[in-house]
């Protein structure tokens, strides 16, 4: 029997990092936050609240396995192990079932506060878009959430459906927002909101002889409109970010802050990762509390 | 804090909105509701948090059908569980 292998275009590439020239063995301090997501599942090692080390994998069948895969990923090449660590928060979908943490916290609060690290205290509003949600948060100066709202019940608008829809033009997830952003002029956005409807609007355009960069255009500008949509409930202040998978995605990014009149700031750390770090503070927070210091 | 739970369809927006600054945690608007839509939670967003009033999770996507009961179309809208808050602390989308 002879077997076809196509390539996974949907696959985005799993990754780890230890910031050089940290030693976590003079660190007072050692927390983690792991951050369960519906799609992918990511772990910060944080020392006296400064990133040590991290690493993003996909959400397995398993919460539980994943968790502890992640984590020890994360701590590959350093002698540190899990059980040494002061305090562990887990967060996002699968947060309680991260089997090592202290305390679990919702993926809200972390992302407003992982977005202060990430992009600065003068963080406003963030935009966290993940696998299968939306999420707009509005936050104060100490990434304390003020208002927040959710859009859980359709994945249209969100990372899980760019991953479908790389699969059925073949573009590498990685690239489609490049792709997505070379035409002269932007098409009208496919009209359907659900990523199953959107996927079979924009087949039917391709078979009408659309260039894969059109139908990428035409894709990504209804992803866009539905975000601005959800956004314009909670309002959008100065600063405004994306945190989340799709924050890498420079076709969502650029429509949104036409759509929205506003330039999102550009990351110092992987966004990605604004959730795991969330918590990772948390748990620092969490430890002093413990020791008396706060 | 206002947290927003609910959804956005092709139909409307359809939240619940909660002020938990508003919310003291008393419980009225639970006991109120013929539909067992709310609950108390302990506050997950602060780590010195109490108790606040959430929307339960089985019904965070369902929330226009859970809430349409009392919300007739015509005539005059009493809705129990925002007129048994005392602080004023739910208001509703729509």
């Amino acid at each position: 029997m002879s077997q076809i292998t196509t390539q996974e275009y949907w696959r985005w590439p799993e990754y780890r990092y230890t910031v050089p020239e940290k030693d976590w063995h003079n660190a007072k301090i050692l927390t983690a936050g792991i951050d369960i997501g519906s799609v992918g599942s990511k772990a910060a090692v944080m020392l006296d609240g400064e990133l040590y080390a991290y690493a993003v994998i996909r959400t397995g069948g398993v919460s539980e396995e994943t968790a502890i895969k992640v984590t020890k990923w994360a701590l590959e090449g350093t002698d540190l192990e899990i059980e040494k660590i002061h305090q562990v928060v887990g967060t996002g979908y699968g947060r309680v079932n991260v089997p090592f943490a202290n305390r679990t916290i919702t993926e809200i609060a972390c992302h407003a506060r992982g977005a202060h690290y990430v992009y600065g205290p003068t963080v406003r509003t963030v935009l966290d878009i993940g696998g299968q949600d939306c999420k707009a948060i509005r936050c104060d100066e100490r990434g304390k959430v003020l208002s927040f709202l959710m859009n859980d019940k359709c994945a249209a608008g969100t990372g899980r459906g760019l991953e479908v829809f790389a699969d059925l033009v073949g573009i590498p997830i990685q690239d489609l927002g490049k792709v997505s952003l070379q035409v002269e002029k932007e098409p009208q956005p496919v009209s359907n909101t659900c990523v199953v409807f959107a996927k079979a609007e924009a087949l039917a355009l391709l078979r009408q002889g659309w260039s894969k960069e059109k139908v990428a255009a035409a894709y990504h500008a209804a992803m866009a409109d539905r975000i601005t949509d959800l956004l314009t409930r909670v309002g959008v202040s100065k600063d405004f970010v994306i945190t989340g998978g799709v924050s890498k995605n420079d076709g969502i990014v650029q429509r949104l802050s036409r759509l929205l009149n506003v330039k999102p700031l550009s990351p110092k750390i992987d966004p990605i990762l604004a959730g795991a770090i969330g918590a990772a503070l948390f748990a620092k927070a969490l430890q002093e509390k413990h020791l008396g210091l706060r | 804090m206002k947290a927003h739970y609910g959804y956005k369809d092709g139909s409307g927006d359809y939240f619940i909105v909660i002020d938990s600054d508003k919310c003291d945690g008393c419980g009225e608007c639970i006991n109120a509701c013929p539909n067992g839509v709310l609950e108390l939670i302990l506050d997950e967003f602060d780590i010195e948090g109490g108790t606040m009033v959430a929307v339960k999770d089985e019904h965070r996507k369902k929330i226009k059908y859970s809430c349409a009961p009392c919300k007739p179309v015509s005539g005059e809208r009493k809705i129990p569980c925002v007129l048994s808050c005392r602080t004023n602390a739910i208001t509703h989308s729509w």
